[in-house]
């Protein structure tokens, strides 16, 4: 796609010729080089892994056999056609009430059961971009603003602000202090936008983290819930990993949060968690998003917005017997927190043997690698250079701290539960031959000299364009990263 | 701080729509739904266009085609692909069953390109995004009357776009003039609003007719000259069940010069198929940078990769849609035909029409004012003492009083004969003899089972939208 005419940006809305899109961050150029030449165990063994793509697939055996067990959870099977007409046509945005039920369920599960969710509050999105999209505009103005904690997930520039006009003011974390949110930081980020006049209406918080792979601790919850109190915001949640939470410290939940810590002052109209089973599960294909929203309005409201991306009834009825089928959700979440802890402690282990840190994590599909000392200078073009090396070089996709607007260069996203153990060991090989290569680099001091084959001209920023896919999108023609038998 | 100001501008307004009066009948529905043998005095269905004519169809279909579905051992394999599937691009096949789709329920006479098949939340999702894409804030687009109430809340509720109505009346059933459409811009123009489209619906809903090929034409002059653009919506396309035979916007391009990037079509499966639980709602548009953008944007609102699976596989078969397209229009003749027939035998007439799901029901003569406020007492009869859920045509923002949209494709042959029964009843007293019954003019008998209020009631949470039916309530079916 080329760039507009004058004539053809004024026939189109505002919105439609902007970039709000977000597609034309660099995040998305590693997706290129992917489609370019993807990899693949025996067809293409030389071609590049996809570690950018944060997805669960680690799990699918469980389900498949689930589904061979219960036929008539399908409307399509010769034992469960019998419910076709009554779902194909069922398009209330309530929901099938034993999806809602099953998903409230999952929800209280994943969270040890501590808390319960109520059916009656589980509002139907477009995926988990619907979800914060939907949530935006029941919270928020054109021209309002939504903290959000840096680093993060480079989709909410789109999701929250595309179509909705909001902004969103940065609320920045360092590596000083593991990334942590502070007072002081939310302080300063709402003081900032309040000097700029600008209206902040709330705060949204990824938790566990999307790309730290860390939970919010207690105190921090604590904190954040007395801050939006104390200004009268919202606090939104996105718990979308709740359930990728693979060993201690356990996850918390502001819906703990709000039962237990009763000392405290909420007012609960201010508090809306956003999920998706995309990544719990596995399931993005799905389309699963949910608002779950303690303030009975923003659920009100938030339903009748649902019409514009309900989840099919077809999916609500295999989800519903699914999610209803204790047993099975136990085994599952009990399964999948173990083969994430399994491939969490390979992953890190393997990079651990060349001298690659990640922030200590405990959650999530991806990994925050520092490779900090690899940088040239500690500045975003090194970041980029860096990253053009591991891309073409490694042929490795990662993603880069810069896109997921990081304050300090030098972290990397990497994304280990897309594939399977074999492509696991292919790509830590390719690190370690990269890192012992070039191990005169890897120098903590602050000389360093790159060789002339690691010396790229530094790539501008290319305009996205329609072969590219979102970051949650892949190409369909692409082999997924797994080996064939 | 109230909750007013804690929430959005576009939360605390209604331009969700549902405080429309269109919705009251739901409740009775709801209340009192009818059943056959379990509630046979309850409220007949007949406000919903939904097409429940040809599942059977689908059925023998699917026990036929085990692997369509990755739930069965025919085709699991595919289930953890499918599922990891979330490309905004869609399934290529789905793609190209849709286009198919498209191409024979306008009888192959035109073709569509898979690669401008772009996936929305429903014809819901559909509608609102085109209007992202092609408007701003304040914008208008032009909509003939009388129209899908719904479109309040598709087109406008957090776009901010508005609409200009573009009148139509009974005296030439209905028909848009380019008088009509001159004057509406007009109009807004002197208003200092800026149109950016016109919207049709063509089928028509709620008239159930096709607009013919020089009107089509005219239109397409229309938006040329205003360079303004067209979206056209065709979800009720292979609805038409009789001549004339329905005339796409896609063919009227062939034939004519115009400009392509202005014309967008908006499809779905909820009609055509009776599929409305599995959300498809396609954007068609032929412009290059609405279908990138608009690709972009469907993220908010992809079809479930099981359903785009499943449908895939459908849509490919082409034999089965041959067939589905040909036995649907024969069982919608049939149905049409049948009631319309039940309805003149007490002289109720409805607008000659082709298409649809429903009747556009002419009841003027029944009012006793000919007024907005006549048609909602007849409408409160209807509901309360007649029994049926139709819908007045004031909630289409109809410019005449006494039009009702009555729908006949949502219920069995058993249950199209009650609500005969019912509107005979209702509209005269059958002689001993069988004599041809007299139009009685409604009188308003003051008592009290027809002193209503019926200011509009808030829409509370129990209250469906109108393609919404509660969980619980039956669907109207015999068994």
């Amino acid at each position: 796609m080329g760039v507009m005419s004058k004539e053809q940006s004024q026939l189109l809305s505002k919105i439609a010729t902007g970039n709000g899109h977000g597609e034309d961050s660099p995040y998305f150029d590693g997706w290129k080089a992917y489609d370019e030449n993807p990899y693949h165990p025996t067809n293409n063994p030389h071609g590049v892994i996809q570690m950018g793509l944060a997805e669960n697939q680690l799990t699918a055996d469980l389900v498949e056999e689930w589904v061979m067990s219960n036929p008539e959870a399908s409307i399509c099977t010769p034992e469960g056609v019998t419910d076709f007409k009554a779902i194909a046509n069922f398009q209330d945005y309530h929901g099938l009430p034993e999806f809602r039920k099953g998903v409230a369920k999952f929800m209280a599960k994943s969270r040890g059961n501590r808390v319960k969710f109520e059916a009656e509050r589980i509002v139907m999105s477009g995926g988990a971009t619907g979800a914060h999209e939907v949530t935006t505009f029941c919270l928020a103005d054109p021209g309002d603003a939504f903290l959000v904690p840096t680093p993060y997930y480079p989709g909410f520039d789109r999701d929250l602000r595309w179509r909705t006009g909001v902004q969103l003011v940065p609320v920045t974390c360092e590596s000083s202090n593991n990334f942590k949110l502070t007072k002081q930081a939310l302080e300063d980020a709402y003081d900032k936008a309040r000097q700029d006049n600008i209206r902040v209406k709330g705060l949204l918080i990824t938790n566990p983290s999307n790309p730290l792979g860390t939970i919010l601790d207690r105190a921090t919850l604590r904190t954040i819930v007395k801050f939006i109190n104390d200004k009268r915001i919202h606090l939104v949640c996105d718990e979308i990993y709740a359930a990728t939470v693979f060993s201690h410290p356990g996850f918390i939940s502001i819906a703990e949060i709000l039962e237990e810590e009763t000392d405290m002052e909420c007012d609960r109209d201010l508090v809306h968690i956003v999920y998706s089973l995309s990544k719990d599960m596995g399931f993005p294909g799905f389309r699963v998003g949910i608002i779950y929203s303690y303030n009975d309005k923003v659920v009100q409201c938030a339903r009748k917005m649902s019409s514009f991306g309900l989840v099919s009834s077809q999916t609500q009825h295999l989800l519903a017997s699914m999610l209803n089928d204790d047993e099975f959700v136990g085994r599952f979440l009990a399964e999948s927190a173990k083969r994430l802890g399994e491939r969490y402690r390979v992953f890190t282990k393997g990079l651990g043997q060349v001298g690659i840190k990640c922030l200590p994590s405990n959650a999530g599909l991806f990994l925050w690698m520092d490779l900090r000392r690899l940088l040239k200078k500690a500045t975003f073009e090194a970041e980029m250079e860096l990253w053009q090396v591991i891309i073409h070089e490694v042929k490795i996709n990662v993603s880069p701290g810069a896109s997921f607007h990081c304050s300090e260069p030098g972290w990397f996203r990497v994304c280990y539960a897309n594939m399977d153990d074999e492509a696991v060991k292919v790509s830590l090989q390719r690190i370690h031959t990269f890192v012992l290569k070039n191990k005169d680099v890897v120098v903590p001091d602050k000389k360093r000299c790159w060789q002339d084959s690691l010396r790229l001209s530094l790539i501008k920023n290319r305009r996205f364009d329609d072969i590219i896919m979102s970051p949650h999108s892949p190409i369909p023609h692409s082999p997924l990263v797994n080996a064939t038998n | 701080m109230g909750h007013q100001r804690l929430l959005s501008k576009i939360a605390t307004n209604d331009k969700h729509g549902e405080n429309s009066p269109y919705f009251d009948g739901w409740k009775a529905y709801d209340r009192n739904p009818f059943h056959p043998t379990n509630n046979p005095q309850g409220v007949i269905q007949m406000g919903l266009a939904e097409n429940q004519l040809c599942f059977d169809l689908i059925e023998e279909w699917i026990r036929n085609n085990s692997k369509a579905s990755i739930c069965t051992p025919e085709g699991v394999h595919l289930f953890r692909d499918i599922a990891n599937f979330q490309d905004y691009h869609g399934l290529p096949q789905f793609r190209k069953g849709v286009a198919n789709f498209m191409s024979k329920a306008r009888g192959g006479r035109v073709k569509y390109d898979p690669e401008r098949i772009l996936m929305s939340g429903g014809a819901t999702g559909a509608n609102e995004l085109i209007m992202f894409c092609l408007a701003d804030p304040a914008d208008a687009f032009m909509v003939p009357t009388p129209y899908y109430p719904a479109f309040v809340r598709d087109l406008g509720w957090r776009t901010g776009v508005q609409l200009v109505p573009v009148h139509c009346d009974s005296s030439n059933n209905f028909k848009i003039t380019r008088e009509a459409l001159e004057e509406a811009y007009r109009e807004a123009k002197q208003n200092n609003i800026n149109v950016k489209g016109l919207i049709i619906t063509n089928p028509s809903n709620p008239l159930g007719t096709t607009l013919d090929k020089e009107t089509l034409k005219s239109l397409v002059r229309f938006i040329n000259e205003k360079n303004i653009h067209l979206v056209c919506d065709e979800i009720y396309a292979a609805t038409v069940f009789t001549t004339p035979r329905f005339v796409s916007i896609s063919e009227v391009m062939l034939e004519m010069e115009c400009k392509k990037e202005l014309i967008h079509i908006i499809y779905s499966l909820s009609k055509d198929m009776g599929l409305p639980g599995f959300r498809v709602g396609i954007v068609y548009s032929y412009n290059d940078d609405v279908v990138s953008c608009g690709r972009k944007m469907s993220s908010f609102g992809l079809v479930s990769s099981q359903t785009q699976h499943f449908l895939a596989s459908l849509l490919s078969d082409e034999d089965f849609i041959d067939r589905y397209l040909e036995i649907s229009k024969r069982r919608l003749a049939k149905r049409h035909s049948f009631f319309t027939k039940g309805l003149e035998t007490v002289n109720i007439t409805c607008l000659p029409s082709n298409s649809g799901l429903f009747c556009w029901m002419n009841l003027r003569r029944l009012l006793k004012e000919k007024t907005f406020e006549g048609e909602m007492k007849l409408w409160r009869v209807i509901i309360n003492e007649v029994k049926l859920n139709v819908s007045p045509g004031s909630s289409f923002n109809c410019s005449e009083p006494g039009w009702f949209r009555v729908c006949f494709a949502n219920m069995d042959d058993e249950t199209v004969e009650v609500a005969l029964k019912r509107i005979r009843a209702f509209v005269g007293r059958e002689t001993n003899n069988g004599k041809r019954v007299e139009l009685k003019r409604w009188k308003s008998i003051n008592t009290n089972k027809l002193r209503l209020s019926f200011n509009s009631r808030r829409f509370d949470e129990n209250v469906m939208s109108p393609h919404s039916p509660m969980p619980h309530s039956p669907l109207v079916r015999a068994t």
